[in-house]
Formats: structure tokens, sequence, C-alpha cells
């Protein structure tokens, strides 16, 4: 039996008096492709955010590795993490964003090698090494003396992937990496991430809205409503023969707006 | 209490000119240093009201609010005449440094401020998702982008201070204005040293006013140019 | 404290006049650096540069011994000028902030280059200048202890007055004035705060 990369146990969250989340259970495997999809203000994101350390649970645990992420034990105690052991367990993990939030003050090349460097402590060298592969990858090698603002949202959006992936992280968010962009740059960032997907060595959780992409490239499906997971399962069963009215009506709103569109 | 008016005379324009144009250095001078003071003084308000305690907030940003909403001039007379009382005395150089620092330092924090607040969540975020320590972070993504778009309100404040150190002359500074007014209670003859004195600080602060919106237009200019070239960016892209 | 309120009188008057005046000035030299006339805003463009080229403690200093005027207006001269030479800045960007549409607009409908200006222009651009007008406030009353050094019986100088005669007070006396600035101050706040609100509304976005 392999352990989980990622475990939320009983994971709630309230803005104010808000409760988004309302006790969330989810295992993710290493490797795994999962895909969160639901209505918007569902809680998708907060999910993921709280993984990335961007926001913090306000009650239940959520471990990498086995590894509680937001808690160390002390004495056999879990008492709320420092940001020394938030350093430690956040490496392992990476994210895209919405709006990319390169840096703007940085060329491309630098937007990939400044972390390496000044975060893992590698030799310039190296990292630039590492991030010319890797933008290599995403098809902008020769922009790399550019900066973000000369390049249009979708490379941006590639540059942003190049800059996660040389962190070599274990899991890689997806956090709707493709709802800020052009109608007409989201299909080169789409392929891009199912290229990553099919090397297949790191977790990734998409938040994304792209059924059709979901249904490439997961493995898993879930589906979250009003801050509970209420379906999950493989891609056909959950798009294809879904059980509950909620998600049916979900599905079918999405169709009829992607094709009106 | 007012002398006696005399008519423009030129013999006396010159006669004032050495001393005041001596005094200017140490102006300039003053000017440099209670600068630099607010400069380094600013950051100190900034990193106070980051503490994320409600009651210091508060307390910080109504002493800020308190030495912003009073007259420097009171706050110099405080410094010079009134600390002494509490055995601390300070010479009137000193005093003009720390009073206008001080005085000042709560407008640069606010500019401190507003560029810091110009960067967006999202780069926190990228920055926290990288794995950046809190001190890499200010150093290497806030801070490089925080700091260049507020530098032409940083020049201005430099300007205002110079403008506002011939207040030190009320606590004996021996600026241009102090020996502008020794010279015309000496001679009666006001009107030429005060000239001399208003045209120094026209001929300095008007330049560099000129220096200033330049570089605003400037940075404008480099900011639009970087939107203007992404949308090229697109259209390559598109084609 | 009530030793310095004596002057309060002083201080108060000398604000007034200088606002009145200063808002004033504002207005003119705003709307004369718009001028069509070239030689208009020439002159306007060295007034306005000069008063702030030059520091105000050195102007009130110069008005005080070249100019014939009751002491008090010395003051509320020097201040009004030199305020209301920053304060034309403020009208002159307000005027020429107020979206061209709105222009435009205005003579689809016929109206006069003055009915222009007094009902559609000036309306939304004084909306933006209030703020700013009401931060000013707040400078001019801090710009009122200047003229204790020319010799008004402002609080200021009643302060160093009180000081004079009591040698060991002076920590006291004087926080005390600062406190008082605070608490003069302290309407004006509300009235600047009162007017950021007051012109959040109302204007038209490009």
């Amino acid at each position: 039996m392999t352990e989980p990369i990622v475990k939320y146990t009983d994971v709630h969250k309230y803005f104010g008096d808000l409760e988004v989340l309302k006790g969330i259970d989810l295992e993710v495997m290493p490797g795994e492709k999962l895909s969160l999809i639901g209505p918007s203000g569902s809680g998708k994101t907060t999910i993921i955010r709280m993984l990335m350390t961007l926001e913090q649970p306000t009650s239940g645990v959520i471990e990498v590795e086995g590894e509680p992420l937001w808690h160390k034990e002390v004495n056999g105690q879990l008492v709320p993490a420092d940001e020394k052991h938030l350093h430690k367990v956040r490496g392992k993990i990476g994210m895209v964003f919405q709006h990319f939030n390169l840096f703007p003050h940085m060329t491309i090349l630098k937007n990939c090698t400044s972390a390496p460097v000044n975060v893992l402590g590698i030799s310039k060298e190296e990292a630039k090494e590492r991030a010319v592969e890797m933008l290599e990858k995403v098809g902008l090698a020769d922009k790399m003396d550019n900066y973000p603002a000369q390049l249009s949202g979708g490379q941006q959006q590639r540059v942003a992937i190049a800059r996660a992936l040389v962190m070599q992280p274990k899991v890689m968010l997806f956090d709707e990496a493709t709802s800020a962009l052009d109608p007409e740059t989201v299909g080169e960032v789409l392929e891009i991430i199912r290229d990553i997907a099919k090397e297949g060595k790191m977790a990734m959780i998409l938040v994304t809205h792209e059924m059709e992409f979901a249904r490439d490239v997961s493995d898993r499906i879930v589906f979250l409503e009003d801050g509970v997971l209420t379906e999950q399962g493989p891609p056909e069963e959950v798009l294809g023969n879904p059980k509950s009215e909620r998600l049916k009506s979900f599905l079918e709103r999405f169709i009829q707006t992607s094709t009106s569109n | 209490m007012r002398d006696i008016i005399n008519l423009w005379d030129w013999d006396t324009l010159f006669d004032a000119f050495p001393s005041i144009f001596a005094a200017m250095w140490l102006t300039i001078g003053l000017t440099f240093a209670c600068y630099a003071f607010a400069l380094v003084f600013g950051i100190v308000w900034t990193v106070l009201r980051r503490i994320p305690i409600r009651p210091i907030y508060w307390l910080v940003t109504f002493i800020m609010n308190f030495i912003r909403t009073t007259p420097p001039l009171v706050q110099l007379i405080l410094i010079y005449v009134g600390l002494p009382d509490v055995g601390i005395i300070l010479g009137s150089i000193t005093a003009a440094i720390l009073g206008l620092g001080i005085h000042f330092s709560t407008y640069i924090s606010e500019i401190y401020r507003s560029g810091i607040e110009s960067v967006s969540k999202g780069q926190w975020e990228a920055a926290t998702a990288l794995n950046y320590t809190k001190f890499q972070k200010w150093t290497k993504i806030i801070l490089p982008q925080a700091i260049p778009p507020v530098i032409p309100m940083l020049g201005n404040y430099l300007i205002i201070m110079f403008k506002e150190v011939p207040l030190a002359s009320a606590i004996g500074v021996s600026g241009m204005l102090l020996m502008a007014n020794i010279y015309g209670a000496k001679h009666l003859e006001y009107i030429e040293p005060l000239t001399i004195v208003a045209f120094f600080f026209l001929l300095m602060s008007y330049p560099s006013s000129l220096l200033i919106k330049r570089l605003e237009k400037k940075m404008n200019r480099r900011f639009e140019k970087k939107v203007g070239s992404s949308d090229n960016g697109k259209e390559v892209t598109a084609s | 404290m009530f030793i310095l309120a004596k002057g309060l009188d002083i201080t108060i008057k000398v604000l007034i006049g200088s606002a009145v005046f200063g808002y004033l000035v504002a207005f003119v030299a705003g709307f004369a650096s718009l001028s069509r006339y070239g030689i208009i805003r020439k002159v306007t463009a060295v007034f306005v540069e000069f008063f702030r080229g030059t520091s105000l403690i050195v102007q009130l200093f110069w008005i005080y011994f070249v100019l014939p005027l009751p002491d008090i207006w010395t003051g509320i001269v020097a201040i009004s000028l030199n305020y209301g030479a920053y304060m034309s800045e403020i009208v002159r960007g307000a005027i020429v902030a107020v979206p061209k549409g709105q222009t435009e607009a205005s003579v689809a409908l016929n109206m006069t280059p003055f009915q222009r200006m007094r009902l559609v222009i000036l309306p939304q651009a004084v909306r933006m200048m209030l703020p700013e007008f009401g931060n000013y406030l707040i400078q001019m009353l801090k710009a009122t202890s200047l003229v204790s050094l020319i010799g008004l019986a402002d609080i200021t100088f009643q302060a160093e007055l009180h000081r004079s005669v009591n040698l060991n007070l002076g920590l006291q006396i004087f926080f005390l004035l600062l406190v008082m600035y605070f608490l003069l101050a302290l309407p004006l706040i509300g009235v600047t705060r009162w007017l950021e609100r007051i012109s959040s509304k109302g204007v038209a976005s490009r």
C-alpha cells in the first residue's frame, strides 16, 4: 500500500461567519492527477490555497507525506506550526496561479532562476540549466531575456508553469490556470499542462472549468458544492454518469454555456 | 517693532551677498541631513505599523497623525527649548535634524506604504508558493517593485524639506534666512538680503522640481511602454 | 492652556483669512493658467513658480519688511499667496481631469462655453478638488504658527511669552501647545473626511 502524498482530514474553513469548507476529507496519491470541479464559490480554490499555505484552515488537519502541514508534533501533541515548519513542508508543493503572478521586475529567465538560487540554494549555472530546460519544454526559451509585460497572457502562464517546475515540487497545484486568458491562448496552456501530466511523476491538483480537459488528464474528478465533496470517481463515471441531481444540472449548465460561447 | 523701510540699493545687495552665500552651504547640508533622517525614520514608522497587533497600529497611527497635524515650528522649539527641562540638551543643528526629520518621516512613511501597497497580493502569494523566506520576499520581490514608482514622490519631499529648513532659523541655526535677518537688523536694510535668500531658494528648487517632473514622466512612459509592448506580443502569438 | 488660549483669536483669524484668500487665489490662478491667452498663462506660471519655489517663511519676512501692511494682514497675505499658488495646481489639474467626453456631450447639447464650465465641468472638478482643499486647510493651520515670528500674538507667541517667565516649564508649555494645535486640527480633519465622502460621488469616470 502506498501512502497518500496529501491527506485532508475533516478540514473546515471559515471566512468571518461564512463557512466555505464544511469538513473536507480527501486523499491524493503520489503521481495522481486530480481535478476539482464545481460552481464558483464552492470552495475549490480554498482547498488548494490551504495546501499552498496561503490560507490557514480553521480546523482539521492537512498532511503532506504523512507530516502535518499546519501543525507540528511536540511531545505527541499537535501545535500550530511556525514559519520554519511551513517553510520545510511547503517546499514539496508548487502552484500555478490564475493571474500568473510573474515578477514584473525580473526577466523571464530570472523569474525561473531566482527561487532555485535563493530558496533551494543551487548554483546560478545549475539554476540556469534547469530553467532553460523548462522554458524549452514550454516553448519559450527564446523569450528568456524579455520581461513579463512583453509577453501575451498565454505566454506568461507558460512561463509561470516553467517557474513552478524548476522548483521540482512533488505536488503541483493549478488554480484555474486558463480562466484569465484570452480564448485564443487557452489551448497552448492546456497543451503544456497535458504534456506535464503525461510525464506522470508529479501529483497534480487542478481547479478547472475546462471539462473536456479535465476528462483528458485526470485520474479522478471530485465535485465540490457548498463546501462539501459530494461526488468523486474516474472521469468517465463522474462526467458521463453523474449520480446526483446537483452534479447533473451543473454539468448541463456547463455544456450550455460553453456551447453558447 | 518694524524697522525702517529703505528703497532698493544695489550696494547693499553686494554687501549682504557674501555672508548669505556662505550660509547657503549650511542650509543645503542641513536639508540633506534632515532628509536622510526622515528617510530612515520613515522606515521605522512603516515597520511599526506592520506589526499585526491592533492597539500598536492604532497608537503608532495616532502618534504619526499628531506629529503631522501640528506645526513643525513648535516641534522644533519643543525639542530645542523644552527637552533641556528633562536634561536632554541638544545643539540647534541637532535639534533641527531631529525635529524636521521626525516631522517629515511621517510623510515619507506614507509614501513607503503606498509603494508597498501598490504591489499586488498575487506577488506575495507567488513568493510564498516559491517558498521564499520572509526576508527574501521583501528584498527580492516586494521592495524592488515598491520603491521605483515612488522615487519621484520621494524627490518632491527633498524639495519640500529644502523650503522648510529655514524654520530652523527660529532656534538659531545660522542658515541663509538667519544671516539675512541678522544683516537686516545690523544695517536696517532687509529688502536686499531677503531678496537674495528668496532668489537662492528659487534658483535651487525650481530646476529641481523640473527635474522631478521629467523623472515622473519618464517613469510613466516606461510603464506605458511595457503595457504597449505586451500588446505587440499578443499580436505575434495570435498570428 | 488658558494662558495660551489668549492667542486663539489671532490664530483663528489668520487661518480663516488665509483660507478665504488662499482658495480665491487658487481659483483665479488656476483658471488663469488655463487661459487661451499665452501672456496670461506665462504671468500665472511665474507667479505660481515664484511662490512655490521660495519658502513660505522667507516670503513672510519679505512681505513684512517690504509691504506696509498691518501685521495680521502680512500673515494672511503671505500664507494665502503661498498656499494659493500650491492649490492653483489642484484647481487646474481637476478641471483638466474632467473627461473630454463631458465637454463633447455639453457641446452636443448646444451649451455655451460659459454654461459648459458652470453646469458640467466645474461641478465635477470641484468635487475632485475638495479632499485636497481639506488637506491644505490643515497645512494652513500649521503655517499660522509662523506669524509668531513677526511678532503677532498667536498661540505660539503666547506660549513663548509664557515660557520666558516660567523657564523650567518649557516642555509642558510647548507640549500643551502641540495638543492645542491638534485639537484645532480635529474639526478640520473631520471636514476633510466629509469632503472626501462628498467627492466620491458624482464624478464621471473615463
